[in-house]
Parts: structure tokens; sequence; C-alpha cells
């Protein structure tokens, strides 16, 4: 499909204006031409909504903390050993961990669309896909951490990495002080989603 | 030469708002079934990850802008599906099927979903072309940042970044080349890079003198610096 579009051509104006009808006359010519099977969107919709999420993502992150050989082989080849967590699939089938030092803060982000390691984090936020965040985080990421209420020291470095390939990045964040008894399932509670994206810090212990 | 996605840099848009951590919940009931629609429709096999990229690329400035998250991958899958075939204009009209399909096409169940899901499509692949830059190496971007196969096609080379100076960071080996996989003109892999630019490269003010952009970029984008 080499083509380019012009305004007059685009099928998807010939569907009703309101979205949630649109998306009901797809399903419903796709369902009807034997093409997908209704049992296959709720599998897809119960993966995202209740079987992956950030709380995979906390648990390599915790075991990192706690686990020094584990960490080093995370940051070398972070898709295998992953993996063999049974993390793995869709918009994670190439990892990278990126490793938060007080030298240097990691954020990532998807300037061109919204490429995001589902497999760890699930499906992205609504701040991450905004215009606003795709738009600032590259040019201006300090600011864009001041809305989310995290300023660094100035002598910390921040690296932006704009996802323009498969390749779907992870931050590791810095585990936070006064957690030295705790154990993996304790830190892992400690990891929010945000800040395995950078634009957060892991939550100290109360 | 660019197109309405292409945003890093961009002023104008404003503050950015937090959400919840945890899982993120569907905002409605259809943005759940637009995910779950675009992500079966892609498992039928007729395009791929960089098509479908592409289709949301070209929606028009105008309705890119005014269209919500979903709205845009159902305005494009539509448009991909009358594109391949599989749905006929006729039928986006009456808002139901008119063609049954009677056999040959496959039939995405719940099982063959699931397996989907779970192994992914990574885009490595085995390539001819030799990597030719080494990890420390200054590289420039090209200028202007843009399709050389298609004019107006896709790339993955933002704006922001074309002609700028950078260095290697990482070699991730050869991936699926988006620029060709996207027209249907062959996978074509070749090396895929992390190169680093100073903040000081792209941005007219940078926030801070050791800040960096880091990008994943095809040795087809880049020429020794």
């Amino acid at each position: 499909m080499p083509h380019d579009h012009s305004d007059h051509d685009h099928a998807h104006a010939l569907l009703p204006p309101d979205p949630a009808l649109r998306v009901r006359a797809l399903e419903t010519i796709l369902t009807r031409k034997g093409l997908i099977a209704p049992n296959a969107l709720d599998e897809i919709i119960d993966t995202y909504q209740n079987r992956i999420g950030p709380q995979n993502g906390a648990t390599v992150v915790a075991r990192a903390w706690s686990d020094p050989a584990f960490r080093a082989a995370l940051l070398k080849d972070a898709t295998s050993v992953v993996a063999d967590l049974g993390y793995f699939g869709r918009q994670g089938e190439h990892m990278v961990v990126v490793e938060n030092t007080p030298e240097q803060h990691n954020m990532v982000v998807c300037t061109l669309c919204s490429c995001y390691p589902w497999p760890l984090l699930g499906i992205p936020p609504g701040w991450y896909k905004s215009d606003a965040y795709r738009a600032r985080a590259v040019r201006e990421p300090r600011a864009v951490l001041a809305d989310f209420g995290v300023g660094l020291p100035p002598d910390t470095a921040v690296r932006v990495w704009d996802s323009t390939a498969e390749i779907r990045y992870l931050v590791l964040p810095m585990r936070p002080e006064g957690t030295e008894g705790l154990d993996e399932e304790a830190l892992a509670q400690l990891v929010t989603r945000d800040s395995m994206i950078g634009t957060g810090l892991a939550k100290v212990p109360s | 030469m660019t197109r309405v996605h292409d945003m890093g840099g961009r002023f104008g848009d404003g503050p950015v708002v937090p959400e919840p951590q945890g899982v993120v919940p569907f905002a409605a009931e259809w943005h759940e079934n637009a995910l779950a629609l675009t992500v079966a429709a892609g498992a039928l096999g007729k395009w791929n990850i960089d098509t479908s990229r592409h289709a949301r690329e070209t929606l028009s400035p105008k309705d890119y802008t005014r269209y919500s998250y979903y709205e845009k991958w159902i305005a494009a899958l539509a448009d991909l599906l009358v594109e391949t075939g599989l749905v006929d204009a006729e039928e986006l009209k009456a808002g139901k099927a008119l063609v049954p399909v009677t056999s040959g096409d496959a039939v995405i169940t719940a099982q063959r979903m699931a397996t989907g899901l779970a192994k992914g499509s990574p885009a490595s692949r085995d390539s001819d072309v030799a990597p030719c830059f080494d990890v420390g190496q200054a590289v420039r971007t090209l200028r202007p940042a843009a399709n050389r196969l298609v004019n107006g096609g896709h790339t993955r080379l933002p704006s922001y970044a074309a002609g700028a100076r950078g260095r290697i960071l990482r070699c991730h080996g050869a991936h699926v080349l988006p620029d060709s996989n996207a027209h249907g003109l062959g996978e074509a892999p070749e090396p895929l890079y992390a190169v680093a630019f100073a903040a000081g490269e792209l941005w007219a003010a940078p926030e801070h003198p050791d800040d960096e952009v880091i990008l994943d970029l095809w040795q087809s984008y880049m020429e020794p610096a």
C-alpha cells in the first residue's frame, strides 16, 4: 500500500460518527464474516485487564533490587531474563532495562505513537499517549517531571529514551532508603508504574 | 515531509496530567473493544505493525488531532480492512456483513489469539547488511527526516532529530526496516542502533547541559559524522 490517501477516499468516513457505534459496526462486520470469534476479543480484554499489568514489572524490579546477579543479567539481556520469569509477548519482544543512579535518571516516551512494554506494564496510561507527553518529554523532561511532582538533584543528568523501533524500555528505579530488611514481595509494593516509565520514583516505605 | 504524528519537541500542548498507579482501566467499554478488534484484526495477517502505524499517521491532520486515541485506531482499522479487501466499503456503510466469507480466511479464535499475544512478533532478523558503526562512533542523521523509498511514506526518524550529530550507544542487531515494510516493499532488515544526542544538539534552550535523548535508529538513517 504505497499510496497516500486524500481526505475524500478515507473509508472510515463511511462509518457512523459516534465512536461507540463505529466500533460496534466493525465488530458486527468482522464477527459475522467469520473473521474474528467474539471470544477472541474477550481473550484480549481479559489479558490486559486481569493478567498483565505493572505488577509484572514490579516483580522484576524487586528481584533486581534483591539479587545482584539477577540485576546484572537483567541489565545485560533483559529479554531473555524476563522471558524466564514468563514475561514475554506482544509489544515486549525486545526488552532493554535502563538503570537509574544518583548520576543519571532515565525516562521513556514514544513521540511518534505510543510504544510501551506491554508484557511488563500492561497497556499505557492516558497521559503516556497524550500529545502533551509525546511533544514535551524529549524537549523538557524536567518540566514534565515537575508535572508529576518529581524534582531531581541539579547534578543528575536525564536520559530520555524515545522508543522509535521495536525495542521496549523499562526503567529500573533506585531502591528507596530504609528498605534493607524488606523481602521481594514487600519491595514490589513500592514499585509504581510511573517509576518504571521514569516519570516517578519508587515509594518510600511508610 | 513530515506528518501530524511527528510531534516530539512541539510547543503548546499544556501540562501532562498524571493518573492513579496500577492497571490502567478502560475509560469506556468501546475503548476495550477498539483495542481488542485492532489487535485481533492484525492477527489476520493482512498487514504488519508498520502498515498499521502508517495507516494512523495518514489520517488527515484535522482528524488525527480531533480524534481521541482509540478513535484513531478504529479509523485506521476501517481504512486497512477496506484497502486489504477484508471488508467492502458498502459493508462499512451498511454497518453489517454483506458478503459472508465462505472458506479460506482464517478465523481468529480465543485460543489462536492467546497464542499470538504470548508469542508476539519479534522484529529481529538475519541480514546481509553489515554493521558500519561501532559503539562510541559519531554519526549524523539524514536531513530531512523522510522515507527515502516512498515519498510521504512511513519512517521512524522523528523530524526533531534530523541532521543531528549523535554517538552510537548500543547495537541492537538487524531489525525489519519500517520504511520498507510499511509499504509492502519487503522487510529489508538492517542494523539498528541506540543513538545518544546531547539535548543541546536538538533544542534551542536545553534544560541541562548533561541531558540526552536516545533514539533507536536504523543504519540507513545515518552517516558517519
